[in-house]
């Protein structure tokens, strides 16, 4: 060959190749779920990995995940085809950026889920992907301890209390576990399980006397929580290590305990207060951004994560639950039997209180977490008067609640205007 | 191309790269700090202010850097000192001593966090000489001046060797005739140290205090993997501010204040530790 046609085919080949790459362009997902490396893989290899056309899975922390995602919507294009997001991360962004998502023809088997995913407007922002919430987990050494009478799987608030008691005096050192660090999703404990099980609401009720209450009983629940705990992000570090042997969080924050020694733990519902017993679902969605480059591809991307098949393969990567209804096969990891039960158990109680995730707070979500978190440090790790901290709370979820006009969400009474604090 | 204009020319690049990347984002940040809804405001400083962690984190954040940037110095003066004397073995000292600069804070933090934990190596080897029965919680909420005194060494430990590169660099400059002239003369070793070691150094005092200073005020991996939130200091709230509360503008006006303070340092050690001008050295 002579030397001109061997560049000729050099670069014909080269420029076949970048259209062929360029035709088959991963749809890049940008998640902020699946972080740990183990769920990140999992998801490439079994729940990706049949899409036709290829996934380009990035998980992020929430702070870069939205910087470059507003970024690419300030700048009108960018690369990202579908986000994955907690129904937070998506509440805080404007409606009119998400493509609308109701004519997809897919969505969850429950209303209430669907009802959160329109995000105030009459579409559906992002489609809901996948569930999970927050329970309590033991050791099986603290069971020989509970107070006389007591069912595991129908406890009060006193009778967590006098059980973990008895394991401090037994052991001689406090062995609940809560998830107090700084990554701890411990205002979800106080938004969604404090809040309705005492008081039966969250912003009405804030500043009443059923909540002085409640703060009361989980500062005595406090004295037997392992003090290390302010520095507890995933509980499941701690029952491995027995620094707590009762602990409350997320599943997906407990599986690893399970999946390891499934045979010395133990899932439980969280306990009920007087006004019933407070749970609150957390949920995840996919979602497609105005300026996704391939709308199509997005599309049947997020079309395939709600298939059953995808649904039971996410839960087995990450155990998060699906939304849609799926016979759930027996071969699942013991992390998931374990949860799941407890949850069923916890959705099915006959004084189940869900809490629902705060919806409409728009960018103020993370004000309002604050609210929770600072009486926390104040009320429980600062020894402050109750009833001082929460009046003073209040002026700042009343600002927080006129700012961004939210209604009232279960299991407060439903508002005209503004959720107001009583 | 006369000569005079060329070394402009030549530190023209490195200019429009430090005022791309440098100046005009400083410019946008503190846009952002001084925007109340489009118009010049105090709201966002006024917010910042007051909110009750505020006072707690600045006196954290200045009494961090008030306990480890001195003994920092005396550390790094006498490990400067040391490793000036050497001959054989210099090089591999000064790497090992060296080693805490290659790695990030957030490592620092976590390394520190698996000695000072409750299933710790502290706690470990101390129940396995049989000082205690079982595991002590150090960094509880409870005794915060034992977490402070944990984040306080961990820094120490991470960030000595900032200065300790720039104090050896500043003692070899020293011309050996000053020493052998003192030796001559009957000084001591504490009275060479005194007389021609530190003033002598002076310069190269003034930038490795400067330095130190600063990132003193910007203390924030290390602090949030070993405390948590138990010890606030003015970055975590930075972090808080911007990523937890999605509050750009109080984001930025925590950051004026900690380069506010962090100016008003530098100015102190300036005045300080000036070389008057006409001495020689």
């Amino acid at each position: 060959m002579s030397y001109q046609t061997k560049i000729a085919g050099a670069v014909s080949g080269l420029a076949l190749l970048v259209s062929a790459v360029a035709a088959h362009a991963d749809v890049l997902f940008w998640s902020t779920q699946a972080k740990p490396v183990e769920e990140a893989q999992a998801m490439r290899t079994q729940v990706l990995a049949g899409f036709a056309g290829g996934v380009d899975y990035q998980p992020n922390d929430g702070g870069p995940w939205l910087t470059r995602l507003n970024a690419e919507l300030q700048a009108g294009s960018g690369a990202i085809g579908v986000l994955g997001g907690l129904h937070g991360d998506f509440s805080a962004m404007n409606p009119a950026d998400l493509v609308d998502l109701s004519s997809l023809g897919v969505s969850s088997a429950s209303a209430t889920f669907n009802d959160l995913s329109k995000l105030g407007t009459g579409e559906m922002q992002y489609v809901p992907w996948m569930q999970a919430t927050y329970i309590m987990a033991a050791n099986r050494k603290a069971l020989e301890h509970l107070p006389a009478g007591a069912d595991l799987n129908a406890l009060s608030y006193d009778q967590l209390i006098e059980w973990a008691a008895n394991v401090h005096k037994a052991v001689g050192e406090p062995k609940f576990g809560f998830p107090a660090g700084p990554q701890g999703l411990k205002h979800r404990f106080f938004q969604g399980y404090l809040y309705p099980s005492f008081t039966d609401g969250v912003v009405r009720t804030f500043a009443s006397d059923a909540a002085v209450t409640g703060w009361e009983k989980f500062r005595e629940l406090w004295a037997h929580t392992n003090p290390a705990s302010t520095n507890f992000s995933f509980m499941q570090e701690q029952l491995l290590s027995g620094d707590a042997w009762i602990v409350f969080d997320h599943t997906a924050r407990l599986a690893q305990a399970f999946n390891e020694r499934p045979d010395d733990f133990v899932a439980f519902p969280a306990p009920a207060g007087p006004a019933g017993r407070g749970f609150m679902p957390v949920l995840a969605g996919i979602a497609i951004p105005r300026t996704a480059p391939d709308m199509d591809a997005a599309k049947a991307l997020v079309a395939h994560m709600l298939k059953p098949e995808t649904q039971i393969a996410t839960l087995r990567a990450t155990n998060f639950f699906p939304v849609v209804d799926v016979a759930l096969p027996n071969d699942l990891p013991p992390a998931v039997k374990a949860s799941g039960a407890a949850i069923a158990k916890m959705s099915g109680a006959p004084d189940a209180n869900p809490g629902l995730l705060p919806a409409g707070l728009g960018d103020k979500g993370g004000d309002f977490n604050r609210v929770f978190v600072d009486s926390f440090e104040r009320i429980v790790l600062g020894g402050q008067d109750i009833r001082t901290v929460l009046n003073d709370q209040k002026k700042t979820l009343s600002r927080i609640m006129t700012e961004s006009g939210a209604p009232c969400w279960a299991p407060d009474a439903p508002s005209a205007g503004p959720c107001p604090v009583e | 191309m006369t000569p005079r204009y060329l070394p402009y020319l030549l530190i023209l690049p490195v200019t429009l790269f430090l005022g791309l990347f440098f100046l005009y984002p400083f410019v946008l940040v503190a846009m952002q700090a001084f925007d109340g809804g489009g118009r010049f405001s105090l709201e966002n400083f006024q917010e910042v202010v007051d909110y009750w962690k505020f006072p707690i984190s600045l006196r954290n954040t200045l009494l961090l850097a008030a306990a480890v940037v001195p003994v920092q110095l005396a550390l790094a003066l006498l490990m400067a000192t040391m490793v000036t004397r050497m001959q054989k073995g210099r090089d591999l000292v000064l790497y090992i001593w060296t080693i805490p600069l290659g790695i990030s804070d957030l490592a620092a933090g976590i390394i520190w966090l698996a000695i000072f934990e409750q299933s710790g190596f502290l706690n470990s080897m101390m129940s396995g000489l049989g000082l205690i029965d079982r595991p002590m919680n150090l960094l509880s909420y409870q005794n915060l001046g034992l977490a402070f005194l944990a984040i306080a060494l961990a820094e120490i430990w991470r960030a000595t060797a900032i200065m300790l590169v720039i104090l050896v660099a500043g003692i070899g400059l020293i011309p050996k005739e000053y020493y052998e002239a003192a030796e001559v003369f009957g000084a001591s070793p504490w009275q060479r140290f005194i007389r021609i070691t530190l003033p002598l150094l002076r310069p190269s005092l003034q930038t490795a205090l400067i330095l130190r200073v600063i990132l003193a005020f910007e203390v924030f991996a290390v602090v949030a993997a070993l405390g948590g939130t138990l010890f606030p200091v003015l970055m975590s709230q930075t972090y808080a501010y911007q990523f937890e509360l999605l509050n750009g503008g109080a984001a930025a006006a925590v950051a004026l204040i900690i380069l506010a303070i962090s100016i008003a340092a530098t100015l102190v050690i300036l005045r300080v530790l000036r070389v008057p001008k006409g001495a020689t050295i």
